[in-house]
C-alpha cells in the first residue's frame, strides 16, 4: 500500500470515505485538532470462563498487526496508552458466548480492542454498547489457524451516542469469522468491518442489521480483501428505514487480488423504506484481479413497505399493527435466525419491535 | 345464520392512469349454507368483487353496499372483516418472507378467536387440518406462500379457511392451476368445511371443472362488471357447452 499522506488529516467531508457522513454531529471524532483522552471502557459482564483473559496491557505491545487509512483508527493508535486485549486459548470450545459490555465515559474517548482467537478454537464475543456515549473505536480481531469465532456487536445506544468504529478480522488457515453488527440505537453510527485473509480455506461471513428511525445516521462500510488464494466471503445486511431524515448507508467493497485464485464471494444488502423522508444509500463495489475464481457477485435492492403483504395478513383477521411488526420481523430473520441464540434472537427482534412501534408516533 | 348482502355495488380500481370502472352494479345475496357459483369471463371484474368485499385498498367503492348480518362491511377494516366472518381464498396468494406457516396461522387464528389456541389442542388442530389436505408437517416450517407450488398455495388458503372458521368464504379461482388430484383434495377440503359449519360460499371460477366436486346451488354469470344472468346448477351445463360469448357480445 502506497504512503497515505491524508491518514492523519481531519476530513472535510469531500473525501469518498466520509461523504456521506454527518461531520458536525461527530463530536470532533474525525478532528486531529480536538483532543480526546483514551480510556478503557470495555468489561467482561459475567466472569470469564477458564482459557479467556481480558487485560490491559499497554498498546506498544500489542503494535498494530495490519494498515489502517482510516483516520479515526490511526489516530486512535496514536492516542492509546492501553488497550483491552481479549485471549481465547488454543483448543477451547465454548458453547456460551462471552459478553463484554461498553461503559461510555461522560466525554468524547478512544478506544483500542485486540481479541485474540487461539488455534481450534470456537467462541462467541458479543460487544454490547449501551447507554450515552462518543466513541472512536479500533477493534483488531485475529482468528488463528482453524480458529471459529462469532463476533456481534450491538449498537444499542441511546439516541444521542456517536460511535466510530473499525472491526477489522485478520483470518487465518481454515478460519471461520462470523461477525454480526447490528446498529439500532445512537444519533451517528458508523462502523467499518473490515476482513483480511491470511491463509487458504478461511471463511468470513459478515451479517447487518440497522433500523434509523427519525433523523438517525446509521452507516457500515464493509471492505473485504481477498489476497490468499481459496478464501469464501458472504456479505448479507439488511436495514429498515422510517422517519424523517433517516439516513443509512451501506458500502460493500469487495477486492479480489492477483493471485487470490479460487475465491468465492457474494455480498448482499436489503433496505425496507418504511415512511417518506428516509434515505438509504447503498453502494456495492467488487474489483476483481483474477480469472480464476469460483464465483463473485453482488446485489443491492431499495424497496418500499409491501401493501400486498399488509393486506393478506389483514384479510386473515390480523390487525395492521401487528401485521407490519410480522413482515419487518420477516424480512430481518433470515438474519436473526442466523444468530442461533434464542436469548439473542428475541433481544434484537424485540428491539426491532420497539423501533417499529416509534414509527407513526 | 348469516347472510351476506351486496347491493347495486360499484367500483373503480386506483391506478396510475386514474380511476378505471369496473363493476356496475352488481346484486347478490348469500345465506349461510348456500353455495353460489360466480361464472365470467377473464377480465369481468370477478376478482374486482372478491376484493373489494375484503377490502382491498386499491379498490374504490363508488356506490351500493355489502353488509354482513345488517353490519356495514364497507364501514370497517380489512382485519374487521374477516373477524367479521369473511374470508377470502385469494386467486394469487401473496408471499410474506421470513414468516412461518405456523406463526401466521397461529397469529391469525389468534387474532380471529380474540385469544391465542391452547397450545396443546392447537397443535393437533392444525396437523389434523393438513393431513386432510395432503399437506406435509415440514409445511409448517416454510415461509407463508413462499417458493409454494400453485396446488400448495390453493391448499394454504382452504387450509386457513378451515382454521378460522369463517361465516362466508369467497373463493377466487381456487380452482385454476390444480390438476386433478389437487383439485379434488381441495374441493374435499372445502366440502368438509361445509358439512361441519353452515359456511356459506361465492366460488368464482372461470371454468366448470370444479363445478363436479362442489355442487352450486345457485349460478350467476357475471361479464362486464355485472351479473347478466342467474339460474340454478343447470345454467352451468349451459355454459359448459356453449361457453360466454353470447354475454360478451351481448
Ligand atoms: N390494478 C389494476 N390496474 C388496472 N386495471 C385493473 C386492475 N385490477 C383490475 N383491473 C382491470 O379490471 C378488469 C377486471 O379485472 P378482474 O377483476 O381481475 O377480472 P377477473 O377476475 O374477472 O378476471 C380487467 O379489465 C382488469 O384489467
Ligand atoms: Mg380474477
Amino acid at each position: 500500500m502506497s504512503a497515505l499522506t491524508t491518514n492523519y488529516l481531519t476530513p472535510s467531508g469531500r473525501e469518498e470515505a466520509w461523504r456521506f457522513t454527518p461531520l458536525k454531529r461527530l463530536a470532533g471524532l474525525h478532528d486531529i485538532s480536538v483532543d480526546i483522552a483514551d480510556r478503557i471502557s470495555i468489561s467482561n459482564r459475567d466472569s470469564l470462563p477458564a482459557g479467556v483473559k481480558l487485560t490491559n496491557p499497554l498498546s506498544t505491545d500489542f503494535p498494530p498487526a495490519y494498515e489502517s487509512n482510516d483516520v479515526v483508527t490511526n489516530r486512535i493508535r496514536k492516542a492509546v496508552q492501553k488497550i483491552s486485549l481479549l485471549t481465547i486459548d488454543n483448543d477451547l470450545e465454548l458453547a456460551e458466548p462471552i459478553f463484554l459490555a461498553r461503559k461510555a465515559g461522560s466525554s468524547a474517548e478512544l478506544s483500542r480492542v485486540v481479541i485474540q482467537a487461539g488455534i481450534n478454537s470456537k467462541a462467541t464475543v458479543v460487544i454490547e454498547n449501551n447507554g450515552v456515549g462518543e466513541i472512536g473505536e479500533e477493534i483488531e480481531i485475529s482468528l488463528a489457524t482453524g480458529a471459529s469465532l462469532n463476533f456481534i456487536s450491538l449498537q444499542e445506544w441511546d439516541r444521542s451516542a456517536v460511535h466510530i468504529g473499525q472491526h477489522h478480522a485478520i483470518i487465518g488457515k481454515d478460519a471461520q469469522f462470523t461477525s454480526y453488527v447490528v446498529s439500532i440505537g445512537g444519533s451517528v453510527v458508523r462502523i467499518s468491518p473490515t476482513v483480511e485473509f491470511t491463509g487458504s480455506g478461511a471463511f468470513a461471513d459478515l451479517y447487518g442489521i440497522y433500523f434509523a428511525t427519525d433523523g438517525q445516521h446509521l452507516e457500515h462500510r464493509i471492505h473485504v480483501d481477498h489476497s490468499v488464494p481459496n478464501a469464501k466471503s458472504r456479505v448479507n445486511y439488511k436495514g429498515a428505514l422510517a422517519g424523517n431524515a433517516a439516513h443509512t448507508v451501506w458500502i460493500g467493497d469487495v477486492y479480489i487480488h492477483k493471485g487470490a485464485d479460487g475465491t468465492d464471494t457474494y455480498e448482499l444488502n436489503r433496505n425496507l423504506l418504511l415512511t417518506e423522508g428516509a434515505r438509504a444509500d447503498s453502494v456495492p463495489n467488487l474489483e476483481i484481479e483474477t480469472g480464476e475464481i469460483v464465483g463473485a457477485g453482488h446485489a443491492s435492492t431499495t424497496g418500499r413497505f409491501d401493501d400486498e403483504q399488509l393486506f393478506y395478513l389483514q384479510s386473515r383477521g390480523i390487525p395492521s399493527d401487528i401485521a407490519r411488526r410480522l413482515v419487518i420481523r420477516g424480512f430481518f430473520s433470515e438474519i436473526v435466525t442466523k444468530l442461533k441464540s434464542e436469548e439473542l434472537e428475541e433481544r434484537l427482534m424485540g428491539r426491532i419491535d420497539a423501533e417499529l412501534a416509534k414509527v407513526g408516533e | 345464520m348469516s347472510v351476506l348482502e351486496i347491493k347495486n355495488l360499484q367500483v373503480s380500481v386506483v391506478t396510475d392512469a386514474g380511476n378505471k370502472e369496473i363493476l356496475r352494479g352488481v346484486d347478490i345475496t348469500i345465506k349461510s349454507g348456500e353455495t353460489h357459483a360466480i361464472m365470467g369471463p377473464n377480465g369481468s371484474g370477478k376478482s374486482t368483487l372478491a376484493y373489494s368485499i375484503a377490502g382491498h385498498p386499491k379498490y374504490m367503492i363508488t356506490g351500493g353496499s355489502v353488509t354482513l348480518d345488517g353490519a356495514d362491511v364497507l364501514e370497517m377494516s380489512v382485519d374487521e372483516r374477516a373477524k367479521a366472518g369473511l374470508f377470502l381464498a385469494m386467486q394469487y396468494p401473496v408471499e410474506v418472507p421470513g414468516v412461518s406457516v405456523s406463526n401466521f396461522l397461529r397469529t391469525a387464528v389468534t387474532a380471529i378467536r380474540g385469544e391465542a389456541p391452547k397450545v396443546r389442542t392447537w397443535v393437533g388442530e392444525v396437523k389434523a387440518a393438513m393431513a386432510s389436505l395432503n399437506m406435509d408437517t415440514a409445511f409448517s416450517e416454510r415461509n407463508v406462500n413462499e417458493g409454494f407450488s400453485g396446488g400448495e398455495k390453493k391448499r394454504h388458503e382452504i387450509l386457513q379457511m378451515e382454521l378460522l372458521k369463517p361465516k362466508i368464504a369467497i373463493l377466487d379461482e381456487t380452482d385454476s392451476g390444480l390438476d386433478v388430484d389437487a383439485l379434488r383434495i381441495v374441493s374435499e377440503g372445502v366440502n368438509r368445511v361445509k358439512a361441519n359449519s353452515e359456511l356459506g360460499v361465492m366460488l368464482i371460477t372461470h371454468y366448470t371443472r370444479i363445478l363436479r366436486y362442489i355442487k352450486p346451488d345457485f349460478v350467476h354469470v357475471f361479464a362486464n362488471g355485472k351479473i347478466v344472468e342467474e339460474g340454478g346448477p343447470e345454467l352451468a351445463d349451459k355454459l359448459e357447452e356453449k361457453g360466454y360469448a353470447e354475454y360478451i357480445t351481448a
